[in-house]
């Protein structure tokens, strides 16, 4: 378990002042520009052997993202973007760094826009977030008024400019390049890649999309070094992470510990157990909606980080663990998250405009049961067609929490199917 | 040519250009790629999916090769030539997928769907698609929006490809369609119900690779199976678009575009689109002679003996004038009749333009249309290409896309582009600042050259030309003007020259006051003004039922091709002015068309380059004094200018349509 003295968010349940002076009495903007002054490419260095991950879902190492961005401007500007739509269900690690301890994103978005040579940061925050937009603000505010942003922010010698554009809700705007297509006051649809952002984003200019809680851990990281985060967690699976525990847990919630830890240390240590004992488990969800659930059996042995994840063949996602006991309809659970990626399709690409709604169909009847059993292997080719044939992720996202189901709990869907069709009434038909 | 990359397309070694994409590599290399999405003339949207290849040693995913550039392909760990491969099983199983999705909503009503036979989703379904539906869930039904009188819609068969949406944008410049919703319920729809009114929406029909859009006049018509297909020219502006006119026995059934890089790409205005209806109603199909003050149906034999008997009372005082759509040979013809008449009042410029006899780049000018591709600057003198032509128009907006900077002079016209607006009158033939950048294109049209200082005004426009080494194009209304200006169907005396003849031959010209007191032959294909003023009519044959040379606005001469047979009595143009110089006594020196054109081209050889734009030497006509009042437009409906036009049921309910909306906006 992480100590509380290797903690980034020392303000994750607000129970502390979240004002500029409270954050700066536990440390933050402490040194900000003499961080900056070890320029630019000390700083991603530091980032890169920090191995900091991205922490919104893909896992793209962060530093290396970095430094990407052209090292001179050819004249246009650089962006920096945070994704702060946070709108994958399950997922809400980012709300509480935003409404309770804001300055770590904002200082970090001084230090990683220094990073990329851009003067002006965006934060595209999620429609829903009313109350953590007006923290934010609040935040960013005090910070104009201290002279950290603005003309030679925090003293650093670098302009910088900060605005926080309100989103209206959609769910496909977390993706980067729907996100910046919105942000320029379009529609939010995918764009075609390559271009990447880092050449062609924002306005046509070189911008790099990161999470908020990437953006948020970095100046913590340039202060107390590399080494020390690097020495959290697994090799290549570093540092402390954000989970937000939900689900079938006495005690829901979101809590800062080292990568690596144990499913079961983190659900019975910080959530009070899964409901009923750890005996009690049917799956868990580790990543948000979008990865392949794990059945109970190989919960016991699976550690929370990207690579242990992702060869389970789910993934760490936004680690948002949804943890469902003995009592969940999982075939209804997975429908739920089906109907969701079919409302939240941008129509954009014909696999998932089309896909998106045959599969929440197909899961509709399996749900009740009425369906024949070969549809399952059916459904689960129509989830291999859509996968990797759109243009974003969001059809992969679809696609997975399905195969996730079908590969784990066949035989549940079996035996519904049988159940209707021999008109034995299973338990949960008779809801 | 070091700039070319090697690149392997399914195991056989390419070198193309790095900015080309995956799909036009692979058409190089003879690969066909499907597609929905993709157009070449249209930005890339990328969403149809269909076009997937697989990059070998690439993510374990495939990629859009509409959209993936060969520069993008990287080579392979020991610097092989990056691989792309189009016939995997990879490849197949994403077609099919794709296919299958596009198939689980559509209709499938093919059978009842005007698309039927020439619907890319049936074609690609048959090549790359499977033979069985696993679909059992509910189909999709979307509501149709209403988009005015030419385009159908069914959008319960829309596959999303957003061409439609790309064309009506990019293209016609009208942001008049999109696509709202999310999802499987996003639908491409109008604004708030609001129909089309963009001059080139036809389009969109050719580019549905479904059923959604067709054309609405042909609905339910024919099928393209049954219909003739001929290669012909359009005559209803001076574009002289390419066009493919369909046939069903003699009736016309719809017009189409070609393709032609140097003219009109492959796009169509409306007008040219839908007016075969015009060619079927008000047609002049029998011989009328005019007894008592009334027009009254004759035969071949006594028409033509009452035009002897005027010709021989009239003797050298005789004259013709040729309308808009007569080709080059009935001119020729007509000219020959005049000359063995002893007559040289022959003319063509019926709108009185104040074109430079003999002086080709002053009537043709010195610039092609493909020239505006290149230009970063253009200047609009006295004409509103949207109307005048506007395939045309649109070439403009693709230079204003690309950069150019677009000057008007004349009344203010929306060009659906931004212009800068230099002056209502010519003043601006006072000043001397040279137009910005460097290829230069002044474009003058004929609401300039019909004022009583036209020539003048072309004066200045080419001095000015010469003085900033810019590109002439003069943009005509009329179909057959350069053709007839080309063989000298003109005289010193301009229109001027019919008044005080005693018979006066009209081939096909309605739009101007014919001189009272003549005996007035008109030779054409509808019943419309100029046969109301006829002593005598001979029908003659429409654009699509004659073949005949057509010589555009840039100055191209293009052949157009008979499609069908002209109605009841009519004939070719042609050979009614042969057999009527037999009857006059002055028989023409040939009988047939072949024969003609020989004789045309021994006088004029650059007409038998068909296709050819001839360098034309430039001799500046002088700038003389201008007019201070400002340049009037001419105000003529162009989808009515005419008499097919006016004849089409089709285009009168756009004209009224575009009335409407136009007296709405002055309401307001």
């Amino acid at each position: 378990m992480l100590d509380d003295k290797d903690r980034i968010f020392s303000n994750l349940y607000g129970m502390f002042d979240r004002s500029l002076k409270g954050a700066m009495a536990r440390g933050h903007w402490d040194g900000t520009a003499g961080i900056i002054a070890r320029g630019r490419d000390a700083i991603i260095e530091e980032m890169k052997s920090s191995g900091l991950r991205g922490r919104g879902g893909a896992g793209f190492p962060t530093g290396l993202k970095w430094s990407f961005m052209p090292k001179e401007s050819d004249g246009r500007p650089h962006y920096l973007v945070v994704n702060a739509d946070e709108s994958e269900p399950g997922t809400c690690k980012d709300r509480e760094i935003m409404r309770h301890d804001p300055h770590t994103l904002i200082e970090g978005c001084l230090i990683a826009s220094f990073a990329m040579s851009a003067n002006a940061c965006y934060i595209y925050l999620r429609g829903e977030y009313i109350r953590e937009r007006e923290a934010l603000q609040i935040a960013i505010d005090e910070c104009y008024d201290a002279g950290l942003l603005g003309k030679n922010a925090a003293r650093s010698g670098w302009d910088f400019d900060l605005y926080l554009h309100h989103g209206a809700g959609a769910y496909i705007c977390g993706e980067e390049t729907a996100l910046l297509e919105s942000l320029e006051g379009k529609k939010g649809m995918p764009r075609l890649k390559p271009p990447f952002p880092a050449g062609v984003g924002l306005y046509g200019c070189p911008t790099t999309v990161n999470n908020v809680e990437s953006i948020a851990v970095a100046p913590t990281i340039l202060r107390r070094g590399a080494e020390w985060f690097a020495g959290i967690g697994r090799a290549n699976n570093t540092g402390t992470k954000l989970f937000a525990v939900s689900g079938h847990v006495n005690n829901p919630c979101v809590v800062e510990d080292a990568m690596s830890i144990s499913m079961q240390e983190l659900i019975d240590r910080h959530c009070g157990g899964v409901r009923g004992g750890w005996k009690n488990l049917k799956a868990v969800i580790p990543g948000g909606a979008s990865v392949r659930c794990i059945p109970a059996p190989l919960c016991d042995e699976c550690i929370m980080d990207f690579d242990h994840l992702s060869g389970l063949k789910s993934g760490l996602g936004t680690a948002a663990v949804i943890v469902m006991d003995q009592s969940t309809d999982v075939i209804k659970a997975i429908w739920r998250l089906s109907k969701f990626y079919k409302h939240e399709s941008c129509g954009q690409c014909t696999p998932c405009r089309e896909g998106t709604g045959w599969m929440m169909r197909v899961m509709d009847r399996l749900v009740k049961g009425e369906a024949e059993v070969e549809e399952i292997d059916m459904l689960y080719e129509v989830t291999k067609q859509v996968e990797g044939h759109t243009i974003c992720a969001l059809g992969d996202a679809a696609a997975w929490p399905i195969q996730g189901l079908i590969t784990h709990f066949r035989d549940e869907i079996e035996d519904r199917i049988k159940a209707r069709r021999a008109g034995r009434v299973s338990a949960v038909a008779a809801e | 040519m070091s700039d070319l990359r090697t690149i392997i397309i399914d195991g056989q070694e390419v070198d193309c250009d790095p900015a080309l994409t995956l799909i036009q590599a692979c058409e190089q290399a003879g690969v066909e790629i499907p597609r929905f999405c993709y157009h070449e003339r249209l930005s890339i949207a990328g969403n149809c999916r269909m076009c997937l290849v697989e990059i070998a040693g690439g993510p374990p995913k495939p990629a859009a090769s509409c959209h993936m550039q060969v520069r993008d392909l990287r080579p392979g760990p020991d610097g092989q030539p990056p691989e792309v491969k189009t016939n995997s099983p990879m490849v197949k199983h994403a077609r099919e997928g794709v296919m299958e999705f596009l198939l689980i909503n559509h209709p499938l009503d093919c059978p009842i769907c005007d698309q039927g036979g020439e619907c890319d989703l049936q074609d690609q379904a048959m090549a790359y698609g499977v033979d069985f539906s696993r679909f059992r869930e509910a189909k999709r039904a979307v509501v149709d929006p209403e988009l005015g009188p030419l385009v159908a819609t069914q959008m319960t068969r829309c596959i999303s490809c957003t061409r439609c949406v790309r064309f009506i944008t990019e293209v016609a410049g009208m942001a008049e369609l999109g696509q709202t919703g999310r999802g499987e319920d996003s639908e491409i729809t109008n604004y708030l119900g609001r129909m089309l009114e963009s001059e080139m929406q036809g389009n969109i029909v050719d580019l549905c690779p479904v059923g959604a859009l067709t054309n609405k006049p042909y609905a339910f018509t024919a099928r393209p199976w049954e219909l003739k297909k001929t290669q012909s020219i359009d005559v209803m502006d001076a574009l002289g678009s390419n066009i493919r006119v369909d046939t069903r026995g003699r009736e016309v059934m719809r017009v189409l575009p070609r393709n032609h890089d140097g003219v009109n790409e492959e796009w169509l205005a409306d007008r040219s689109r839908y007016v075969w209806d015009g060619l079927r109603r008000q047609r002049l199909d029998k011989p009328y002679i005019r007894r008592d003050g009334k027009l009254t149906p004759a035969t071949w034999g006594e028409a033509f003996e009452a035009i002897a008997g005027a010709a021989k009372s009239a003797g050298e005082n005789v004259a013709a004038v040729a309308g808009d759509h007569a080709s080059v040979e009935a001119m020729w013809a007509l000219k020959g009749l005049m000359a063995a008449l002893g007559s040289d009042r022959v003319e063509c410029r019926t709108d009185g333009a104040k074109l430079p006899i003999g002086n080709r780049s002053g009537y043709a000018g010195t610039a092609r249309i493909e020239d505006l591709d290149e230009a970063d600057a253009i200047l609009v003198v006295g004409c509103n290409p949207r109307q005048d032509a506007p395939v045309l128009n649109s070439r403009i907006r693709k230079a204003w896309l690309n950069g150019a900077v677009v000057g008007t002079l004349g009344a203010p016209v929306d060009l659906t582009f931004e212009t800068m607006h230099l002056g209502d009158d010519l003043s601006y033939f006072e000043g001397s600042q040279p137009p910005p950048g460097e290829n230069r294109i002044m474009l003058v049209g004929q609401d300039a050259l019909t004022r009583a200082d036209g020539l003048s005004v072309l004066g200045h426009v080419m001095a000015r030309a010469e003085a900033h080494d810019a590109k002439l194009l003069v943009l005509h209304r009329a179909a057959s003007r350069v053709g007839g200006m080309d063989i000298g169907f003109a005289h010193d005396d301009g229109m001027a020259c019919l008044d005080g003849a005693s018979l006066i031959v009209n081939l096909g010209a309605d739009e101007f006051d014919m001189p009272d007191g003549a005996f007035v032959v008109y030779q054409g294909s509808h019943g419309d003004r100029g046969a109301h003023r006829a002593d005598v009519i001979l029908p003659g044959a429409a654009y699509t039922e004659q073949s005949g040379i057509f010589v555009n606005t840039e100055g191209r001469p293009q052949m157009a091709n008979r499609a069908g047979f002209p109605p009841g009595d009519a004939r070719e143009d042609w050979a009614i002015l042969r057999a009527l110089s037999a009857v006059v006594g002055t028989a023409l020196p040939y009988d047939t068309m072949a024969a003609l054109r020989k004789d045309l081209f021994a006088a004029h050889p650059h007409l038998a380059a068909i296709d050819q734009v001839p360098e034309n030497e430039w001799q500046p006509v002088a700038a003389g004094a201008l007019d201070k009042s400002p340049i009037v437009a001419s105000g003529v409906d162009h989808y009515l200018a005419n008499p097919i036009l006016r004849a089409s049921e089709v285009m009168g309910e756009v004209s009224r349509l575009a009335a409407s909306r136009q007296q709405a906006m002055a309401a307001e």
